[in-house]
């Protein structure tokens, strides 16, 4: 199993990724990419200037914080960090692009999915993730994806670094401590 | 906001802000950052306390607060009991302790209490197992009318420290102007309590306030001016001038307002009495923040039921 992924590497996936999303929705349409925070969002950015590149014209960029609606709150300790969502556009009728670093059980896709319906009713989700390990424990799949892990072991957390969160662009596979 | 939320908040109860630390406060603040959000959707809803149960256990009256609690508990998916002592056992003679046992066994989460008596939060903490969010008790404190006032003031100024908040009129009654004293001083600010020495000892100095008896001479000094409530229930006669003498010597009026910073800022917990501590051009001018205020109430109690609740359920360390 690979355990490490560099800055060449993750350029590459995220290219990957833009074109497969590029390849999806039509460059004259609106077109509306949420991140789920926090790096869904820095991720989003990235697929949303490569759809530029390619000739989008009319992209909403929006941030979905879904702690509130976390089926595990209960599990995840005292100290949850709320911070706001920001979608500050109207989504009803038009395209959405879900954007999530990692997809794992989908639970948090199922979060997130659940707070996009209180702000109305996109004419269709695509989720676009950066990598798709297994373990999945809902019937949730992803409609992007830049790279796919088939043998990281359950006690095993797949991190995603970004430049701008973290100081430099890497995947990192590694026990869960 | 940082990011890595370490030990930021570990406490079931919400009893004073003097027990707080400044990182506690900021926190509170922060997060209800998040939550003001929540009000500006179409759906204002979120299911972050759904099945779970927040009683209003209100044994003074109370419009604002009540109503702020049991609107922030109902957008957070809870479940609200309004219980009210007039029409209650508490007429017949049922003690707190009783009353909120008895209320606890139907299988209550949040009990949100005020109280006529200085520390019955904190008593009542110490009786039940669920959490206690105290609603003010007494003239000690009213920790959230506290917080909201903060929050107005770092979003009207971007910041609490440095900020010189004068807190105006019936000090010695005031949980609200303790509340603001202790929150104010962690975060930075200079406090200046105004009032007759009837209703503001010097004693109030011990615990870090500029103590003046003149409002005149500050009016110029000022980015806030917190006017609070004379209370007309709780004050003995001896202690207070006319009406008349106090409107002219601590009122609020458009002559003193005339004399203030240019952007000044004037604040007033409610309910107002107009004409009295507060003239209803300034209260309802520009520069009030009063129905800010009250907004912004709602997305601290939010985040207040929603910190407590979380710190009730988890003793495991946060996950990443």
């Amino acid at each position: 199993m690979r355990t490490h992924y560099d800055q060449a590497d993750v350029a590459r996936v995220v290219h990957r990724l833009g074109e497969q999303v590029a390849a999806g929705f039509a460059p004259d349409s609106p077109l509306s990419i949420i991140g789920v925070r926090t790096r869904g969002e820095t991720l989003a950015g990235r697929i949303a200037e490569h759809l530029r590149r390619k000739g989008f014209t009319q992209i909403g960029r929006g941030i979905l914080d879904i702690t509130l609606y976390r089926d595990d709150l209960p599990d995840i300790g005292p100290n949850p960090v709320v911070r706001p969502t920001e979608i500050n556009f109207d989504i009803n009728g038009r395209p959405m692009l879900l954007v999530d670093d990692v997809l794992f059980t989908g639970r948090s896709i199922r979060s997130a999915l659940n707070a996009l319906v209180d702000f109305g009713r996109p004419s269709v989700i695509r989720l676009a993730v950066l990598v798709d390990r297994s373990g999945r424990e809902l019937p949730i799949r992803a409609d992007f994806v830049g790279l796919t892990m088939y043998d990281v072991p359950a006690d095993h957390r797949v991190n995603v670094h970004f430049v701008e969160n973290d100081g430099v662009d890497e995947i990192v596979v590694e026990p869960r401590s | 906001m940082a990011d890595g939320a370490d030990n930021r908040w570990t406490r079931k109860h919400l009893l004073a802000l003097e027990e707080l630390s400044a990182d506690e406060i900021r926190f509170v603040l922060d997060t209800a950052d998040s939550f003001k959000e929540v009000s500006t959707r179409s759906v204002k809803k979120v299911p972050a306390l759904r099945g779970r149960v927040v009683v209003n256990l209100f044994f003074e009256d109370s419009t604002r607060t009540r109503t702020s609690f049991a609107l922030a508990a109902s957008r957070l998916s809870a479940d609200v009991l309004d219980f009210s002592a007039k029409g209650s056992s508490v007429s017949k003679g049922e003690t707190l302790i009783d009353t909120a046992r008895n209320i606890e066994a139907m299988g209550v989460d949040i009990i949100v209490l005020r109280h006529q008596a200085a520390g019955a939060a904190h008593l009542l903490s110490r009786a039940v197992k669920c959490s206690v969010v105290n609603g003010g008790d007494g003239a000690h404190e009213h920790p959230t009318q506290g917080l909201l006032d903060l929050y107005t003031m770092r979003e009207r100024f971007g910041r609490i420290a440095g900020l010189k908040v004068a807190i105006v009129g019936d000090i010695a009654n005031s949980r609200v102007a303790r509340s603001n004293l202790w929150a104010l001083k962690k975060l930075g600010a200079e406090v200046i309590l105004v009032g007759p020495p009837t209703l503001l000892p010097r004693s109030f100095e011990q615990l870090g306030a500029r103590v003046v008896h003149d409002f005149d001479a500050v009016v110029r000094e000022v980015d806030v001016i917190n006017m609070l409530r004379v209370q007309f229930e709780r004050i003995k006669t001896s202690q207070f001038p006319s009406i008349r003498e106090f409107t002219r010597l601590f009122g609020l009026t458009p002559d003193r307002f005339q004399r203030c910073k240019k952007d000044v800022f004037v604040m007033h917990p409610g309910p107002m009495n107009r004409g009295i501590e507060i003239s209803s051009e300034i209260a309802d001018g520009p520069q009030s923040g009063v129905l800010t205020q009250v907004t912004n109430g709602l997305a601290v109690r939010m985040a207040v039921l929603f910190l407590v609740s979380q710190a009730a359920m988890g003793a495991a360390p946060a996950a990443a």
